[in-house]
């Protein structure tokens, strides 16, 4: 990272710098695989209220350092903070505070989408007055009212994604953390998912973090993204800025090409073979 | 922060940095483990409603050892039994056990299902300690047992087994069912955290599963085993939850205390060793 010239953005939230209190910290992040660094003395700040993307090839370390975020895997140099409080340290409260989209399609098929979305109202001790009203809202909110009676088997691959942001937001999640929210859905329920991703970032006062692999997507619906390339951040900042940088009618694979060295071969690669194991999980869950 | 005895992070709001969520007391840890349990067992009866196909089907091993072993060992009268009961009476507490036991040793798939289609990375992302996660899980298995006993304790009663009609003791044995099936379960995700594969678990919990059953108490009195065989069945939780189960809905003298503690101790054991393994599984 170092020697990068790195773009930096002053973002519109108010003065989140000044209590030292933003939504992600990370600094000097590292985990290490045996003898390969997935995730190299990363250091990362996403203001509350953000859209953040983060960037990269299959490999490049974003689900790792996911999984140190969600408290899954222990940083074994570095830490991370959610609103200040450490993941390693108090686990617990982290958790509390964030909503969680794995890159799997994973719902309990055997269960309906309601009971799916209870589940998780009932793991984050929603108290038991508000919880059906909170599952009702969730269910509303990603437009699976209709189905909700129905078992997760006889949902499509679109429809699981919703219910599992329906999951995530069940406790109104400061921080919602979506990993290759769109992988495996075919090209319609991807704009449809980020219809609903979209609509409650108007409604909501919360900070999304998405890792993907999708240029297009990234450009149109993250306020900030930060390249990742084997294990650490080559480029932080706006979308426009980075590749403003690179010249008039650079796009986001330019930029990416730019910094990662034209490996965008390899996340085609990556991507497709995503998307097969994608599929395979949506055949098993209907 | 401790000030703040909400349990739950309040709604967003205008300011930037409202409330976090307060660090845990003891009473929160004890409230969620309790929490925990209650959710994953509502889930469980959940999945029994939606899918009763399983119930029937795990209901005809149990229902043929009663109708065809049962009727012709009652018959031959080769087993000796305390005060002379009729031997369909004791076997019935056995296969009882057998049961439970059948649905709880394979209970660990579930787990390695979850973590294959990405639900146990979730459920970890979620405010629960990983003791209770198993725990929960372990008395999910219970509960799946125990709507399996009424099935064989029906049976039973069909076939002329005098059953004890106090309420107190049923629910007893229904304790005792829960507790055994907690243990087994556990036992089943501890080798889920070693096997890591659906089809090694499936072999293993198959090679396990007709030891454990034939050197417990289950079929016969452990004074009428060999030697080697009293000494492993003196330590297999089955025959204690035998021994529990018989006193419970047969009235045959058992050592309810003993049983009670051997189990309990053994669940607790279990499910640190499970719990310990999780992140194995996660990974």
């Amino acid at each position: 990272m170092t020697g990068q010239p790195e773009a930096s953005v002053a973002t519109a939230a108010a003065g989140p710098a000044e209590t030292g209190r933003s939504a992600v910290v990370c600094s000097g992040l590292t985990y290490r695989f045996g003898t390969h660094t997935a995730v190299d003395h990363v250091d990362l700040r996403i203001e509350p209220g953000e859209t953040f993307g983060l960037l990269g090839p299959n490999g490049a370390g974003k689900t790792t350092t996911i999984r140190m975020l969600t408290t899954l895997l222990k940083p074994m140099e570095g830490n991370v903070s959610v609103l200040g409080i450490d993941a390693a340290e108090q686990p617990m409260r982290v958790r509390r505070m964030i909503g969680y989209v794995p890159q799997m399609l994973s719902a309990d098929a055997t269960l309906t989408g309601r009971e799916n979305v209870e589940l998780f109202a009932r793991l984050f001790d929603v108290p038991r007055s508000v919880r059906r009203q909170r599952v009702e809202d969730a269910l509303a909110a990603m437009g699976l009212t209709e189905p909700a009676g129905r078992q997760v088997k006889t949902y499509s691959g679109g429809m699981i994604r919703r219910l599992e942001l329906a999951q995530a937001l069940v406790n109104s999640p400061r921080l919602l953390v979506l990993d290759e929210p769109t992988v495996g859905l075919d090209p319609i329920a991807r704009t449809d998912v980020w219809e609903f991703i979209a609509r409650l970032r108007e409604s909501a006062d919360m900070t999304v973090l998405m890792t993907t692999h999708y240029m297009d997507e990234a450009d149109t619906y993250c306020d900030r993204i930060a390249l990742m390339h084997a294990g650490s951040i080559r480029a932080t900042g706006t979308p426009g800025l980075l590749k403003a940088m690179l010249g008039e009618h650079a796009t986001l694979d330019d930029v990416f090409r730019h910094y990662t060295g034209g490996t965008l071969d390899d996340t085609e690669k990556g991507g497709i073979r995503d998307v097969r194991r994608a599929r395979r999980t949506a055949r098993r869950l209907g | 922060m401790t000030s703040a005895a909400h349990d739950v992070p309040p709604a967003v709001s205008a300011d930037p940095f409202p409330l976090l969520p307060p660090a845990d007391t003891p009473l929160t840890i004890v409230r969620r483990l309790f929490s925990r349990m209650v959710t994953l067992c509502w889930v469980e009866l959940r999945k029994i409603r939606h899918d009763r196909t399983e119930l029937y089907t795990r209901a005809i091993q149990p229902a043929l050892w009663l109708l065809i072993y049962g009727e012709v060992f009652t018959r031959i009268h080769a087993i000796p039994t305390p005060q002379h009961i009729p031997y369909l009476a004791y076997l019935a507490p056995g296969i009882l056990a057998q049961s439970a036991l059948f649905i709880a040793i394979f209970y660990g798939i579930q787990i390695i299902w979850e973590r294959d289609a990405g639900v146990l990375t979730k459920l970890m992302v979620t405010p629960t300690p990983r003791a209770a996660l198993i725990t929960g899980k372990a008395f999910a298995a219970g509960v799946r047992s125990v709507v399996q006993a009424v099935a064989v304790l029906i049976l039973s009663a069909l076939l002329g087994v005098t059953l004890t009609d106090n309420p107190l003791k049923l629910l007893g044995a229904a304790a005792v069912v829960v507790l055994g099936s907690a243990f087994f379960s556990c036992l089943s995700m501890t080798i889920a955290g070693i096997a890591l594969s659906r089809d090694r678990l499936m072999g293993i919990g198959q090679a396990i599963t007709m030891p454990l059953f034939f050197s417990s108490s289950a079929l016969y009195p452990e004074k009428i085993m060999p030697g080697w065989l009293q000494a492993i069945s003196k330590c297999n939780p089955l025959s204690y939850q035998v021994d529990a189960l018989r006193g419970l809905l047969i009235g045959t003298p058992a050592h309810l205390g003993l049983d009670l503690l051997v189990l309990v101790i053994a669940t607790v054991l279990a499910i640190s060793a499970s719990a310990a393994l999780l992140p194995r599984l996660a990974r």
